[in-house]
C-alpha cells in the first residue's frame, strides 16, 4: 500500500557525485528518516524518489512496480519542500486545496478538507494570505498542509521542521508523529538534525556524500554506529573519540593513559584505534575502576545538566554530569568510564570493530 | 526602439550609476547649472526634428514653404491628417492601406514569435540539454547579421517559394528576427522563476505542461508583455526587409509607403509629416503603456545576471 525502494541511485551535478549508489527499502506504514549532514544528498534523494531528476543510473519502486521512468503526477506521492515552492500567486486556502484541484475533487470535498489541515496545523487566520505575507514558520507549515491534504502513497518530507522554533519544533514532532500513526501512511523524512531522527524514526537511514553508511532503527545507530563517522554525527554532544591501541589485555592511549582492555576488542595488538566514549558513559569521579586522568577545561551548563569538558592528552572529552557540579579550569580530576558500551573503531577504515565481539 | 531603451536603463539603477548618489543629489537643490544647459542642449538636439514633424504636420502648404520659416502664428489645419487617410477620389487611401498592413504584420509576427518564443525559452532555462550554450549561441546568432546582407537570398528564396510581396512573408521573416530575440530575453525570466513551483504542481498531480501554464506562466507576463513590445515595435518599424520584398499598394507596410512619398518632382512636406506622425504614434503609447513592464524587463531580464 505505500512501499517505496530506491536501488543503486546515482546522480551527477558536473563534478559533484550527489548520490553514489543510494539504497533504500522504506517498508509500508514507516516513518523512514534519512539523516545526514548538510550537502549529503538528502533532497537529491527524494527529488528522485518524486521522479523530478533524470538519474544516471539505480530504480525505484513504488509497492513492488518499477516507477523509475513515470511522470510524477503518476507516482502519487505527496512532497514537504525545503524552500516550500508555495504557490506566490495564489493565497493559503489554494496553495492547499491544490493538490485536490489537480486531482479534481469536488469543491465541497476541498474546503472540508482545507478547514480540516488548516485546524490541525493552526493557520485557520492565514488563509486569505499569500506566501509573501507568512513568516518562514507558517509558510512551512502551509507546505505540510498541501502535503496531508490529501492521502497519497507516501508522504516526502524534506526538513518540514528547520524553520520552526524550538517549541514549536517540539510541538509539531509530537504532531507529525501523531499523525503518522493515525494516517499510517509512509513517510520518508529528510533531516539533518539527529533528534528529530532519533525521536521520530522508526527506522533511519544515515547518509554521507552521497553514500548510505547506516540504515537501522534509531537505538541501532545510536548503540551501534557502523563506523566512526556515524558515531560523531549521531548524538549530542558528539562522542569522543580517543586514539589508541591495544597491548594485551590493555588498551594503551596516546596520551599515556591505559584501560582494561574490553572482551569484545577484537583487534590485533599495535594496531591504531579509536576509543568512542559518549558523554553519558563518562562521569567525573573521585575513584573508579576504569579512570581516565585528565585536566578539567571547561563547564557547559545546559540548565538539565552540564557538560563537562575534561582534557585527556590533545583531546577534549565531553562527560554528561549533575548540573550542580562544580570545578575550576586546570584541576587535575578523573574520568569513570563505563568500557561495556565504549565503542572501538579502526583508526585506518573508521569501520566498528565493537560489533562482532559483542 | 532606441529611445525606449535608453529610458527604460536609466530609469532603473545602474550599475555605473549606484542609486544612493544619485538619490543624494536628488534630494539637494536640484541640478547643477552645468547639467541643466547640458540637458537643455540635449533635448533641443533630439526633440527638435520631432517638433519639426509635427509643426509641419498641421501647418498648410503655403506655411510649410514659407521662408524665413515661421515658428507661430501659421494656420493650423488637419488637412494632411486627412489626407493620410482619404484618397483623392474619397476612398480609402493607400497610406491607411499600407498602415493596415502594418498592424496586420507586426501583430501576427509577434504573436508568433511570441508563442514560438516563450515555450522555447522555458525549455532551455528547465532542461539540461546537449551543448546548450552552443545551442543558445547560435540562436543569437542569427541575430548578428544585418538585413540588408541576407535581404538578397531571401529575396531569391522567397521568389521561389512564392511569398514575395506578400504579407505572410514580411510576417514570416520578422517571426524569424523576433523568435531568437525573445528566447533570449525571456530565458532570462523564466531562469529568476524558480523551478519548484512546477516541481510543486507537478507532485499536486498535474503535467509538465499544465504545471508551466498553471504556475509558470502567469509570472511570466510582465516579461512576456515587455518582450513582445520590443519584437512589435521592431517590426512596426522595419524597412529594408519591407522595401525589397514588397512592392504591391496593397501588401505594403507604413515605412515603405511613407518613403514612396518622397521622391517625385514636388514633395507633400504636410503630408509625409502627418504620416510620420501618425506612425510614431502607436509606438510611443504602447510604450508608454507598458514602460513599468519595460523597465522590469530591460533590468532583469537582460541588465542583471
Ligand atoms: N542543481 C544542482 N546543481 C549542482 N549541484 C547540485 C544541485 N543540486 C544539488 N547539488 C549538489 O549535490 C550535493 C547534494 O545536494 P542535496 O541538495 O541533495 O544536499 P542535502 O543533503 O539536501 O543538503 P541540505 O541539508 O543542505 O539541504 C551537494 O553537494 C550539492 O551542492
Ligand atoms: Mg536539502
Amino acid at each position: 500500500m505505500g512501499t517505496v525502494a530506491v536501488q543503486g541511485l546515482c546522480k551527477s551535478f558536473g563534478k559533484v557525485q550527489a548520490l553514489d549508489g543510494v539504497t533504500l527499502d522504506v517498508p509500508d506504514g514507516a516513518f523512514f528518516v534519512v539523516l545526514g549532514p548538510s550537502g549529503a544528498g538528502k533532497t537529491t534523494t527524494l527529488r528522485a524518489i518524486a521522479g523530478l531528476d533524470r538519474l544516471d543510473a539505480g530504480t525505484v519502486h513504488l509497492d513492488g512496480r518499477d516507477a523509475t521512468t513515470d511522470a510524477p503526477a503518476a507516482r502519487d506521492l505527496a512532497m514537504v519542500f525545503q524552500n516550500y515552492a508555495l504557490y506566490p500567486r495564489h493565497t493559503v486556502y489554494e496553495n492547499i486545496a491544490s493538490p485536490l484541484r489537480a486531482r479534481r475533487r469536488p469543491s465541497g470535498e476541498i474546503s472540508a478538507a482545507v478547514e480540516r489541515m488548516s485546524d490541525l496545523l493552526h493557520i485557520g487566520r492565514l488563509l486569505n494570505r499569500r506566501p509573501a505575507q507568512l513568516s518562514g514558520g507558517e509558510m512551512q507549515r502551509v507546505a505540510l498542509a498541501r502535503a496531508l491534504v490529501r492521502s497519497p502513497r507516501a508522504f516526502l518530507m524534506d526538513e518540514p521542521l528547520t524553520n520552526l522554533d524550538l517549541k514549536l519544533r517540539v510541538e509539531m514532532r509530537t504532531e507529525l508523529t501523531r499523525i503518522h500513526r493515525s494516517l499510517g501512511a509512509t513517510f520518508v523524512y529528510v533531516t539533518n538534525d539527529q533528534v528529530e531522527a532519533l525521536s521520530m524514526a522508526d527506522q533511519v537511514a544515515v547518509l554521507k556524500e552521497g553514500k548510505v553508511q547506516q540504515v537501522g532503527t534509531p537505538t541501532e545507530v545510536y548503540e551501534r554506529p557502523a563506523n566512526q563517522w556515524v558515531a560523531g554525527f549521531v548524538g549530542s554532544p558528539p562522542i569522543s573519540l580517543l586514539p589508541c591501541h591495544a597491548e594485551g589485555d590493555r588498551l594503551v592511549g596516546a596520551a599515556g593513559w591505559t584501560l582494561p582492555r574490553p572482551r569484545w576488542a577484537a583487534a590485533q595488538d599495535g594496531r591504531p584505534l579509536l576509543l568512542g566514549l559518549r558523554a553519558e558513559d563518562l562521569s567525573v569521579e573521585r575513584r573508579a575502576s576504569a579512570t581516565l586522568p585528565g585536566e578539567l577545561y571547561g563547564l557547559e551548563p545546559l540548565g538539565d545538566r552540564t557538560v563537562v569538558d575534561v582534557r585527556v592528552g590533545a583531546q577534549i572529552l565531553k562527560v554528561k554530569s549533575r548540573p550542580t557540579i562544580t570545578g575550576t579550569p586546570g584541576e587535575q580530576v578523573l574520568v569513570a568510564v563505563d568500557l561495556d558500551r565504549a565503542h572501538l573503531f579502526d583508526a585506518g577504515t573508521g569501520l566498528s570493530l565493537s560489533e562482532a565481539g559483542r | 526602439m532606441a529611445v525606449s531603451v535608453d529610458e527604460a536603463v536609466s530609469a532603473g539603477p545602474t550599475p555605473d550609476r549606484p542609486p544612493p548618489a544619485r538619490r543624494v543629489r536628488r534630494r539637494g537643490h536640484g541640478r547643477s547649472v552645468l547639467e541643466v544647459v547640458l540637458l537643455t542642449v540635449l533635448a533641443v538636439v533630439m526633440l527638435f526634428p520631432v517638433l519639426w514633424m509635427i509643426e509641419t504636420s498641421i501647418k498648410e502648404n503655403r506655411d510649410v514653404y514659407a521662408v524665413p520659416a515661421e515658428f507661430f502664428g501659421f494656420t493650423v489645419t488637419l488637412d494632411h491628417f486627412r489626407d493620410v487617410f482619404v484618397g483623392a477620389d474619397g476612398g480609402r487611401s493607400a497610406l491607411s492601406v499600407a498602415f493596415l498592413n502594418s498592424v496586420v504584420v507586426a501583430g501576427v509576427s509577434t504573436v508568433l514569435a511570441t508563442v514560438l518564443g516563450v515555450p522555447a525559452a522555458w525549455a532551455y532555462s528547465r532542461f539540461t540539454l546537449k551543448a546548450k550554450k552552443d545551442q543558445l549561441f547560435f540562436i543569437l546568432s542569427t541575430r548578428f547579421m544585418p538585413p540588408v546582407v541576407v535581404v538578397v537570398p531571401i529575396f531569391l528564396m522567397y521568389r521561389q517559394v512564392g511569398l514575395i510581396d506578400s504579407k505572410l512573408g514580411l510576417i514570416l521573416i520578422y517571426a524569424a528576427f523576433n523568435v531568437p530575440f525573445t528566447i533570449w530575453m525571456m530565458k532570462g525570466f523564466v531562469d529568476e522563476v524558480p523551478a519548484e513551483y512546477e516541481d510543486a504542481a507537478m507532485l499536486d498531480g498535474y503535467s509538465r505542461l499544465q504545471a508551466f501554464g498553471k504556475f509558470t506562466l502567469p509570472l511570466l507576463v510582465p516579461g512576456i508583455a515587455a518582450t513582445a513590445v520590443f519584437a512589435l515595435i521592431f517590426s512596426w518599424n522595419e524597412f529594408v526587409f519591407a522595401i525589397f520584398l514588397t512592392s504591391s499598394d496593397d501588401v505594403r507596410t507604413a515605412p515603405p509607403a511613407i518613403a514612396g512619398l518622397i521622391g517625385g518632382t514636388t514633395v507633400d512636406w504636410g503630408l509625409v509629416a502627418a504620416a510620420s506622425v501618425v506612425f510614431a504614434l502607436p509606438v510611443l503609447v504602447f510604450a508608454y503603456l507598458v514602460r513599468r513592464h519595460l523597465v522590469a524587463g530591460v533590468t532583469l531580464g537582460a541588465v542583471r545576471r
